[in-house]
């Protein structure tokens, strides 16, 4: 049997259709079967299983049957050239593809066994435990101190422990020694590398489960990114990080999976993203098992 | 095709680059008629000024000021006060702001935050549509269905013309354009902004209520602004509704009728003082349009200050 | 367990901590259709306004149409009434609006974004505009007694369908340019470039090829102000359409122009201000009439912006 085709639900809902990880394995896919064709330790808890991940913008196929597992407490990393559909498929993982007119998710994507998108899922509730950090930095026009209390004031944290996860979400972005004294000043007034910690800060605030990342250090110089690579390597012991980046280098540092999607045009010359590999980092760099991956590594293809 | 060139590029003199006379003239012609019709745009504005400026101080100079202060508009017998068209002015468009800024706001909202594109592209040529409605179609609708249907359910003994259905008319009058300068604004709110708050989990009335509306704080404040300006100068639905005769005497009451500064010109100038040339009464005309040019110019100028800064922010 | 759920607690409350909950949203519900009902309101009054007016003037609407279109103004009864000089001298006043303001306005646009973009004086110019486009009515009916009416008299021979046309002009002049400036913008800077590189002088490039790339828009934009000049009373107030009927008799339509006139904006006050009843049927059914003409003109206009509406 093919492992990812169990994930495709057709079948009629069982009652309890938010099927917690012991119930019936026809929900689920089988772990270790998936984990072992995609090369991936077997060990790790399993946080994201995509079992043939299909999505469109309209009538135009962007990504083509994706089929990954994400573990815990890793960093995993997406490459692979313009367009290939990166950004689309890290958005699938909160389902921030639901904002976008016209763009539609097929597959099926368990978190920790339960499915994201049956009707059940409120996108809402994905979002708080599956946070995001932008590819441009995106502060809101408020202060530094209301843009990281602004989601824990969502989730209803008391005005008395704001202050404490304020100054616990900027320390572990690294950010508070710099900014603790002008918490009230606005968060435009910050450079664009202390915007990209404060957005990471943001969305750790919510103490999250997953961080998914969009090239978050593509608008920063050297010295930014570096810090901003730090944080990643020390955030990862306590969530689990998904990152889309278009530096191999930083790939291979950070990362212990990754992912190398490509594109592909059909006959009437649309380009659909796809899966090409996914490997433990130190395998991909050294010894990828697809020639493309190998061209596109060693900078002959993108 | 081979362009014709001078067979040896020794002979090539200067004269050869010119364009023939005429073509110049013609270039240099359109570029001065185009730079004198700017010119006239601003002769318009500078006529305005002379003649409010002039006419304003015509009256200011003959009338006797303590007649600026007596209360009740009597322009005929020489009572001015400013005060009674004032008061007026700014009840209506208040009560217009209270009709126009709500539903203008929520449609703005609606339109740029919730509406599916199909029902956005028919919604904002209906709201431009809105805005092309006669005034004097609303001052008849006040009088003709505002009060007597609606009003006299409310007030036992309101007037039939009052105050309050010509701030209610004003206020659907200002409606559209309300509306349109919101909805620029929200719009011009960046989508990471509302990214960013989604991505946060907040729902989309928190991501329109905490992200959206606060970064557009000061477009929205710039629509109020503008269309504030808009209802003070706002005519002939008053002059239907409210503010009909000659005179004004002074009172609170929205039930009551009462004329404005714009009433009051209106009936200026329909009145036979006009006839009679340069009494006192009919300088007021051109006192009440200074007042009138000074108050709209102030806000407007601050309308624009806000939604250029605005245009910048981002 | 603390408010906000640790990573360790999801992997076992995932599937109830995902599930969409009843109520969650109430708030949400509540706000998206407060917003509809704003949005019904805002652009819903105007079917409110159509229908009230039509069932006030549907006396004269049923059964006196043709009478009511064809006949002049009647100081004796309103039966007798018609809204003929008003729908006339108000198509003549949008003409000379337009002679005046859309020459004048689009030549203005023109030197805006082709000539003097980023200039001093543009920014006069620009600054100007924008202010003009604020000033209330009534007070270019002023500009309009003073100048057109007063002080060029000669010319427009006083208070005439010309000086009205012209108040009026000075009026939509900076509805005309903002538009007129949007269109030529919109203009990609290949063409000219295009137009330039085979030697085109710059009123060749302007007038061959930025302006019919323009003009639709351009177009829409004049519809729209001379839309917004039909359905104006209060300057025309102040520049005499009030008072005037307009002198029948002489065969020449021309010297009507300098004759005294109404307009039919202004035809809906004289008749709203009459007393009783039969008179508000004529304001009613002449609202009907001035609802239908605005709004089918300026729907003209929409209709030919979408249509021509072009991507670059
Ligand atoms: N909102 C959208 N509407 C329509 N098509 C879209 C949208 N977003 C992305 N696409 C298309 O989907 C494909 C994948 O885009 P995506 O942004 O996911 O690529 P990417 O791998 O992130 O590229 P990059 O490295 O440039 O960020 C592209 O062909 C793109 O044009
Ligand atoms: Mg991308």
């Amino acid at each position: 049997m093919n492992p990812e085709k169990a994930l495709m639900t057709d079948e009629p809902a069982a009652p309890d259709i938010l099927a917690p990880s012991e119930s019936p394995a026809h929900t689920r896919i089988d772990v270790s079967a998936v984990a072992a064709m995609a090369g991936q330790r077997a060990d790790t808890e399993t946080v994201f299983e995509c079992g043939d991940i299909n999505v469109y913008y309209g009538d135009f196929r962007a990504l083509r049957d994706v089929t990954l597992n994400i573990a815990a407490h890793e960093v995993t990393a997406f490459i692979g050239p313009s367009g290939c559909g990166k950004t689309t498929f890290l958005r699938c993982f909160n389902r921030m593809n639901d904002l976008i007119e016209g763009a539609r998710v097929d597959g099926a994507i368990n978190y920790h066994g339960v499915n994201l998108y049956q009707d059940e899922v409120d996108p809402v509730e994905v979002r708080r435990r599956v946070g995001m950090v932008f590819q441009k930095p995106n502060p809101f026009p408020k202060s530094i101190y209301d843009n990281i209390a602004y989601g824990p004031r969502l989730a209803g944290v008391k005005r008395s422990a704001l202050d404490d996860v304020v100054e616990g979400s900027l320390t572990r972005a690294a950010l508070w020694d710099e900014v603790k004294d002008r918490l009230k000043m606005s968060a435009y007034g910050l450079s664009g590398g202390q915007q990209q910690r404060l957005c990471i800060a943001r969305a750790i605030a919510v103490q999250p489960d997953v961080v998914l990342m969009d090239e978050p250090c593509s608008a920063l110089d050297p010295i930014a990114t570096g810090r901003i690579e730090e944080l990643i390597a020390e955030l990862k012991t306590e969530y689990t990080i998904i990152i889309v980046t278009h530096n191999m280098q930083q790939a291979a540092r950070i990362s212990d999976m990754t992912a190398f999607f490509s594109v592909q045009a059909n006959e009437m010359g649309q380009r659909t993203g796809l899966l090409v590999e996914y490997a433990p980092t130190s395998l991909i760099f050294t010894n990828p098992d697809d020639p493309r991956t190998e061209a596109y590594i060693t900078g002959r293809v993108g | 095709m081979t362009p014709p060139m001078p067979q040896n590029t020794s002979d090539l003199s200067a004269a050869d680059l010119r364009t023939s006379a005429s073509r110049r003239a013609w270039s240099a012609g359109a570029r001065w008629a185009f730079a004198l019709a700017a010119l006239v745009t601003v002769l318009v504005s500078a006529l305005i000024i002379w003649t409010v400026a002039s006419g304003a101080w015509t009256f200011i100079s003959q009338v006797a000021w303590g007649n600026l202060t007596e209360i009740g508009w009597f322009p005929r017998r020489g009572l001015f006060d400013l005060s009674t068209l004032l008061v007026n002015s700014v009840q209506i468009s208040v009560i217009a702001m209270l009709v126009a800024v709500p539903s203008g706001f929520g449609a703005a909202i609606y339109l740029s935050e919730y509406a599916h594109p199909k029902v956005r592209k028919v919604m904002k040529p209906t709201l431009e549509l809105l805005a092309s409605v006669p005034s004097v179609v609303l001052g008849v609708f006040a009088i003709s269905f505002i009060t007597p249907s609606i009003l006299t359910n409310f007030f036992d003994d309101i007037n039939f013309f009052n105050k309050l259905a010509a701030g209610i008319a004003v206020g659907l009058l200002v409606i559209p354009l309300i509306a349109s300068i919101a909805e620029d604004a929200l719009r011009a709110v960046p989508v990471a902004l509302r990214e960013a708050s989604s991505g946060l989990g907040a729902r989309k009335v928190t991501t329109s209520i905490r992200v959206v509306l606060p970064a557009a704080m000061s477009g929205l404040m710039a629509a109020i602004i503008v269309g504030f300006s808009r209802a003070i100068g706002e005519t002939m639905v008053v002059t239907i509704a409210s503010g009909g005769g000659d005179t004004s005497l002074f009172n609170l009451s929205l039930t009551e009728s009462g004329g404005t500064i714009t009433s009051a010109m209106a009936a200026l100038g329909l009145g036979t003082d006009q006839v009679a040339g340069n009494n006192l009464a009919f300088q007021s005309l051109y006192f009440l349009g200074a007042l009138l040019f000074a108050i709209t110019l102030v806000l407007n100028m601050a309308g624009d200050v806000i939604v250029r800064r605005l245009q910048n922010k981002y | 367990m603390s408010v906000l759920t640790t990573p360790a607690g999801i992997a076992t409350g995932a599937a109830d901590a995902l599930r969409r909950r009843p109520g969650a949203d109430v708030a949400g519900s509540a706000f998206k259709w407060l917003l509809i009902g704003a949005t019904v309101f805002a652009t819903g009054f105007l079917a409110v306004l159509l229908a009230v007016m039509i069932v006030d003037g549907w006396e004269v609407l049923s059964g006196n149409l043709w009478h009511f279109l064809t006949h002049g103004f009647s100081q004796r009864s309103a039966a007798e009434a018609g809204v003929w000089q008003g729908i006339l001298g108000s198509l003549q006043v949008a003409l000379v609006t337009g002679l005046f303001a859309v020459p004048t306005g689009v030549a203005t646009a023109i030197y805006l974004v082709e000539y003097a973009q980023g200039s001093r004086f543009a920014r006069i110019v620009e600054l100007n505009i924008r202010n003009l486009a604020g000033v209330p009515s009534i007070v270019y009916g002023l500009l309009g007694l003073a100048v057109f009416v007063q002080t060029i008299d000669g010319f427009t021979k006083g208070k005439t369908v010309i000086a009205g046309g012209m108040t009026l002009a000075a009026m939509v002049l900076p509805i005309v340019v903002i538009t007129s400036v949007e269109a030529l913008k919109a203009v990609p800077d290949s063409l000219r470039e295009a137009a330039y590189g085979v030697g085109a002088t710059k009123w060749e490039v302007l007038s061959r090829q930025v302006l019919p790339a323009a003009l639709s828009t351009i177009l829409t934009g004049t519809v729209l102000a001379l839309a917004r000049a039909l359905g104006e009373a209060a300057p025309l107030i102040l520049v005499g359409a009030a008072t005037g009927f307009m002198s029948f008799g002489d065969a020449n339509v021309l010297e009507t122009f300098t004759g005294p006139y109404t307009a039919l904006p202004v035809l809906i006050f004289n008749f709203a201000r009459q007393p009783g009843a039969d008179w508000g049927v004529n304001a009613a059914a002449a609202s009907v009439i001035i609802l239908v003409l605005v709004l089918a003109v300026n729907g003209l206009a929409i209709y030919l912006r979408n249509r021509f509406e072009r991507q670059w």
